[in-house]
């Protein structure tokens, strides 16, 4: 492997940014930290500009979003991450922040259930009313980790288009930039909910879900027990959970150059643990009619781990995809032929709740 | 005019440790505080103007609540609560 080949990642843990960096086959070392101490849920470096944001939510001092154009330069608090000021609720985290298709367009999502764009390179943030007063709010449900707008998906070359996951209320789509939302739910099947409720239920609890670069109607899905595939644009779902070991599970994650692919790590319904102590990462390449384990260079054996929504993602494309994932134990493990194979990337972490690939 | 102290990122974010501020309550103190320091907009008071669960106000030294009354030669400090774990 060229010796050229690095890659950085931003580790979001409870005590802080780790920023972490290595040749994609072995151990990588720790490049900096940030935010010691802190909760830090979500971190990403914006590709188009390589600025560097952070959301962080103060025991004390609540959630922020802070960005810098260098890990060693300043951090900034961005403005304007709160809800309207005088009424009945508080903005408790941010769970997710995204580049939009616009020059100096972002989203991010977080908790209860907001969505917030910026048109200035997130210096300062908006919160969209549509969502926030959208009459449905009512019905909408917290799951244990909240009521979070946790993945916002645009379209590529499309700034109209949006879907957005929210845990417990579903898909939600827009086609007009943020100004009306509809929901995308037809087809899941919430086993949770009594079957007479299922039809018209609202309360659904979305885990993971991605959209192919090149077919974005092409959506993935990691439901709350099931996974599903979108072929119109997150309208409709179908069931392509058969063949995995459990169909429960949090993070997806595609290879951007293969719209038929898909990855997933099951864990068992019960414990949210990785099934029997086997870390596998489950790999379809036909859109979901079969399923490839793959465990080469993962732990088979007395790993009980833990991997959380934020904390799977890729870089590359194709043969030479590489795939990281980590658990709340401290560990990641990296793949650079696209999953087929696998390395410790790092152990012995704060307990990790996103990993995000910086470049 | 009673007398706010902060400390630790407070301060900094304020610009000093001292500051002499009008209000008749804990709250109204506060939010007499936010506003006249821009930087701190949201970090003791939430959007619904409720004090912060992890965060400890005294005045003269006695733990006080957001109704507690502020007098004129009062002298408040704003700290985050023991953490641990």
């Amino acid at each position: 492997m060229s010796d050229e080949r690095r890659t950085e990642l931003l580790v979001g843990t409870r005590k802080g940014l780790f920023v972490l960096e290595g040749r994609p086959d072995a151990r990588f070392s720790l490049k900096a930290r940030a935010f010691e101490g802190e909760p830090v849920e979500y971190a990403m470096r914006d590709p188009r500009t390589g600025r560097l944001f952070v959301s962080a939510t103060s025991a004390f001092w609540g959630p922020k979003i802070w960005y810098a154009d260098a890990l060693k330069a300043e951090w900034r608090q961005a403005t304007g991450v709160a809800l309207p000021k005088g009424g009945d609720q508080a903005l408790k985290r941010i769970w997710v922040i995204v580049p939009g298709e616009t020059d100096g367009t972002l989203y991010a999502g977080g908790d209860p259930g907001v969505l917030f764009e910026s048109r200035d390179r997130g210096a300062t943030w908006e919160l969209n009313r549509a969502l926030w007063e959208h009459p449905s709010r009512p019905a909408w449900r917290r799951d244990s980790g909240g009521l979070s707008v946790h993945t916002i998906l645009p379209w590529p070359g499309d700034p109209d288009r949006l879907a957005l996951a929210i845990s417990a209320a579903g898909v939600w789509l827009t086609d007009d930039r943020g100004k009306s939302w509809r929901q995308g739910n037809a087809g899941i099947v919430a086993d949770y909910l009594p079957e007479e409720a299922r039809a018209t239920a609202i309360n659904l609890c979305v885990h993971g879900l991605e959209r192919a670069r090149e077919r974005p109607e092409r959506m993935f899905m990691q439901f709350h027990g099931g996974v599903y595939r979108s072929d119109d644009a997150g309208e409709s779902w179908i069931d392509i959970a058969d063949g995995l070991p459990s169909d429960f599970g949090f993070p997806v994650v595609l290879d951007p150059a293969d719209p038929d692919s898909a990855y997933v790590i099951p864990v068992t319904t019960e414990d949210r643990l990785t099934p029997e102590g086997r870390v596998q990462v489950w790999e379809t390449r036909d859109a979901g009619v079969s399923w490839t384990a793959h465990g080469d260079g993962l732990p088979q054996r007395d790993a009980w781990l833990s991997i959380l929504r934020k904390s799977f993602h890729g870089k590359g494309e194709g043969p030479d995809l590489e795939l990281y994932f980590a658990a709340t134990s401290g560990e990641i493990f990296g793949s650079s032929d696209a999953g087929k194979t696998w390395f410790a990337v790092a152990s012995r972490l704060p307990s990790v709740q996103s990993v995000r690939v910086a470049r | 005019m009673a007398v706010v102290r902060l400390r630790g990122q407070l301060e900094k974010l304020a610009g000093g440790a001292q500051h002499q501020l009008a209000g008749s309550t804990v709250t109204e103190l506060l939010q007499e505080l936010e506003s006249s320091n821009a930087a701190l907009e949201g970090w003791v008071l939430d959007e619904r103007g409720v004090i912060r669960p992890h965060i400890n106000v005294f005045v003269n030294g006695e733990q006080a609540t957001a109704e507690t009354p502020i007098g004129e030669d009062d002298k408040i400090e704003i700290l985050p609560a023991i953490s641990g774990g």
